[in-house]
């Protein structure tokens, strides 16, 4: 009993992390359709970046964790201005090429930089942990999961109380009306586009502290991500961090129980399910 | 039959024929490289061939086809290791292995109206769940893989799929050249009109009295079969088989590639579309060696950037623009 | 005469709106019966429900003898019934003649005879001169025409048009009900939604005038739009 407290709470943890991840890419489909298929793979540069940040100059993670995300969100602001935005609206599987193409050229960009190890970062306090009765809790995981939280709330407070949050969530609802009212929809977008990347460069710096760095990662969690949005609901941002739980506490328990190798079967046939039972997602406004 | 032919113009015609005789004498002088390039070429049109039915004129896009991949993979190379049952009849086992799967991932997402990107990662889902699972299915190796032996008796005569480069270089040239043909037939029969309404529009379709559900799960029925095929090819042309490679979802993407670069929804798209990316990434090969440089990334940090600038610039495909350039018909949509 | 079509009771509500409630009237073979009223007064949605895309919450629909309410779109469309749509719905990529093909496939297994068929019905809709343009650079008329031609190339025996003059010129109209009248001539049924007047006034021998949902008369021209009803709720709205 309290081994599966114990493995529950970390799949919590780590699964907030997730969330995180899974919320950028909510923004970005959920606003403009987009299907980001190198979610993943900018999450690992995310990673690599705070690998390095940390090895050449001893940042700790959680202090260059709002630079890496402010430079990922110029990164995602500039591609949306230049490469994406032409495919805006276009079908599907034209977006899918054009964004596995960029996967492809980062995923073996960083294999030609770092190789394939996988990279750690070893912080002074990586093996500590909170001892709360019978419980003992990963320091990293808890401070990635606080992270986790708090830049999510704060991305959850600007699309509430912000002008441009509410302009976006605008444009979400209603594109026409959006553009009939004289909102600069392609600026919205590349706003859009930012704060998604801004929200995979703040998971991915998190990211590394619990899991290392590693190029082979991508593809994973760019499935994880899709996963998660999906289960959590398109266009609930509370859903996404729902779904990353949930998808956490899964891996986890099947990790713990079964066998890690095992862990993402039950992800996808999460996601099976309630593509089937409850396509609108647990959170998602009915289709 | 008669009707593709006699639609297809003198030049298309004409180009036809060369193509085919220039590509059965090709043996006569190529060497083993260059036959084992052309292998892939037309393993990959073949496959193109196969996706492209279900996405270019039914227009569901599956981004899993390694799962019938794999399936007629495995379960022709397991009948064969496991009870000695040649390829020619496992091939018979493994289309309606594949063939049941694709119905059920069609069934479950045309049934309950999971269209789009919500289809596409369902297929994907099935196809990861499947890798998953047969990492862990010990009859077939699990993830240490599948080994076909060269040296059991009989592994290496034609009637057991085993030999030299010639005899896969005929067999991947009668599958490509096949479903090229069946493609077309099919493009221009009752069933590939009711296709093209349903990829244009699927209530519409409907109000003509089309059975959009029927259509697909037909469309289905032929790719995964026909994808199956190419999987029980693959099994036995590289001899051996690991899950996280042929189940993985690199292989899905990488079979859909040719058809887009050359043109969904037409009959040559996959050909053409094979024909420019596997040579690239050959010659690019050695390129890299040429130079001195090991880097196997580089070469595929160029791949990603052809498809983003391909894309881009003609998303259409390559075989609409050529075949207008060439005067040809048949490039239609 | 026997009645083609039969509707009774038919209602449909979408949460708390009832956009159809109640209607029923019946078509003779033969005839062509138009349903004229305001915007948003439900036509639409009880063209759908007869021809299958939606299903209704209530009542029967009758054709040719055999309830087919519960049906698909697909099987109303095997049955007979042809259908346009009212903001147009083209195979957009496909050529005008492939339209029309796909259309004539519903009775044929040959393409050849299909063709055929298609180019009957180009040649009598005036589209034929476009057979070989991608449907997606239609002007709006043609398109229009197009949906008319794909739906009767399925040979229905009841064919539901929804506002295919709207936004047509005058002569086009005009052009329009001079080939409905021929079609129905040549025994078809037809089933129209329209605005416009002057073509309803000249083709049909019903009418029935639905409002809020509701029928609030039925009958000859000459009775329904003398109907002081009527002339309130909707005719004297249109001449505001
Ligand atoms: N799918 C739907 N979901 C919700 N409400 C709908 C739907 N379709 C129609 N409605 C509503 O039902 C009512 C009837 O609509 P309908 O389209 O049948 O009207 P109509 O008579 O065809 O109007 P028009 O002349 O403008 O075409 C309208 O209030 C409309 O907003
Ligand atoms: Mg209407």
């Amino acid at each position: 009993m309290a081994i599966t407290l114990n493995v529950i709470v970390q799949g919590v943890l780590t699964g907030l992390v997730y969330g995180l991840m899974a919320l950028g890419l909510s923004v970005i489909f959920g606003v403009m359709r987009v299907v980001n298929f190198a979610h993943g793979e900018f999450t690992v540069i995310a990673m690599y970046a705070a690998f390095i940040l940390f090895e050449m100059l001893g940042l700790q993670p959680l202090i260059v964790l709002l630079p890496i995300a402010a430079a990922f969100f110029v990164v995602g602001y500039l591609l949306q201005r230049s490469l994406i935005s032409p495919f805006v609206g276009r079908a599907e599987h034209e977006q899918f090429i054009l964004l596995v193409g960029l996967a492809t050229v980062i995923v073996n960009g960083l294999l030609l930089v770092f190789g394939p190890d996988a990279r750690p970062i070893n912080l002074p306090y990586s093996f500590d942990s909170y001892a709360i009765g019978s419980l003992f809790i990963d320091k990293v995981r808890v401070y990635a999961a606080l992270g986790a939280f708090a830049v999510a709330a704060a991305l959850f407070l600007f699309f509430r109380y912000t002008r441009t949050g509410t302009a976006i969530r605008a444009c979400a609802d209603n594109l026409t009306g959006a553009a009939v009212v004289g909102l600069d929809v392609k600026q919205l977008y590349a706003v859009t586009f930012g704060l998604g990347l801004a929200c995979v460069g703040a998971a991915g710096t998190l990211m590394a502290t619990i899991a290392d760095a590693s190029p082979s990662l991508a593809q994973a969690y760019t499935l994880l991500a899709f996963t998660i949005v999906i289960i959590g609901g398109l266009g609930s941002m509370v859903g996404a961090l729902v779904g990353g739980v949930l998808i956490g506490v899964s891996e986890a328990l099947a990790g713990f129980y079964i066998q890690p190798s095992m862990k993402s079967m039950f992800s996808f046939a999460l996601l099976i399910i309630v593509l089937v039972l409850r396509p609108q997602g647990l959170l998602g406004r009915r289709l | 039959m008669t009707n593709i032919w006699h639609n297809a113009g003198a030049r298309g015609k004409l180009l036809c024929l060369l193509l085919l005789a220039v590509l059965v004498a090709t043996p006569l002088a190529a060497d083993r490289y260059l036959l084992s390039v052309l292998i892939l070429v037309f393993y990959f049109a073949y496959l193109g061939q196969a996706w492209n039915l279900l996405m270019g004129f039914a227009g569901q896009l599956s981004l899993g086809h390694a799962l019938y991949l794999g399936l007629g993979a495995y379960t022709a190379t397991a009948l064969w290791t496991l009870f000695g049952i040649g390829p020619w009849l496992g091939v018979f086992i493994a289309i309606p292995v594949a063939a049941a799967a694709g119905m059920f991932v069609g069934w479950l997402g045309w049934r309950f109206a999971i269209e789009g990107v919500y289809f596409a990662l369902l297929t994907i889902a099935f196809a990861e769940f499947t890798r998953i699972g047969f990492d862990h299915l010990q009859v077939t190796g699990a993830s240490a893989g599948l080994f076909l032996s060269v040296n059991s008796p009989g592994s290496d005569k034609w009637w057991n799929l085993g030999g030299g480069p010639l005899l896969y270089y005929y067999l991947a040239l009668i599958l490509a050249a096949g479903a090229t043909f069946l493609v077309a037939y099919l493009r221009q029969s009752p069933l590939g009109y009711r296709w093209l309404a349903v990829r244009e529009d699927p209530e519409a379709a409907r109000a003509v009295g089309i059975d959009i559900f029927r259509a697909r799960m037909i469309a289905m029925l032929f790719s995964a079969s026909m994808t199956a095929v190419g999987g029980v090819f693959y099994g036995f042309y590289y001899r051996n088989l690991f899950p996280s490679q042929v189940f993985d979802i690199g292989r899905s993407i990488e079979l859909i590639l040719a058809p887009i670069i050359g043109g969904l929804g037409t009959i040559f798209g996959p050909v053409v579309g094979a024909l420019i990316l596997t040579p690239l990434g050959e010659s690019l090969t050695a390129l890299m060696e040429a130079l001195g440089i090991n880097a196997p990334g580089v070469k595929l940090i160029f791949y990603g950037l052809m498809l983003m600038v391909i894309i881009s610039l003609r998303p259409d495909g390559v075989w609409p623009w050529l075949a207008r350039r060439l005067g040809l018909s048949g490039a239609r949509k | 005469m026997t009645a083609l079509l039969s509707v009774r009771d038919l209602s449909k509500r979408f949460r708390g709106l009832a956009a159809v409630s109640n209607v029923g009237f019946d078509v003779a073979e033969g005839d062509i019966f138009a349903i004229i009223g305001p915007n948003g007064a439900g036509k639409t949605t009880l063209f759908n429900m007869i021809a299958g895309a939606m299903p209704c919450d209530g009542g029967t629909i009758t054709f040719a003898g055999e309830r087919i309410d519960g049906l698909r779109s697909d099987q109303a469309a095997q049955r007979g019934i042809g259908r346009t749509f009212q903001v147009v719905k083209p195979f957009p990529a496909l050529t005008v003649e492939d339209n029309v093909v796909i259309g004539a496939l519903l009775r044929t297994t040959s393409v050849n005879e299909a063709r055929g068929i298609a180019s009957e019905v180009l040649t009598q809709l005036d589209l034929i001169a476009r057979k070989d343009q991608v449907a997606s650079s239609l002007t709006l008329p043609d398109r229009k025409r197009l949906e008319v031609a794909r739906a009767l190339a399925t040979r229905p025996k009841l064919l539901l048009l929804d506002e295919v003059m709207a936004g047509l010129r005058p002569t086009e109209t005009d052009r329009i009900v001079a080939i409905l009248r021929d079609l129905n001539r040549a025994g078809l049924t037809i089933l129209l939604i329209e605005h416009v007047m002057r073509a309803v006034t000249a083709l049909a021998s019903r009418i029935l005038v639905l409002h809020h949902g509701a029928k609030i008369a039925e009958g000859t021209p000459d009775a329904v739009l003398r109907d002081p009803a009527v002339i309130e709720s909707y005719l004297g709205a249109e001449a505001l």
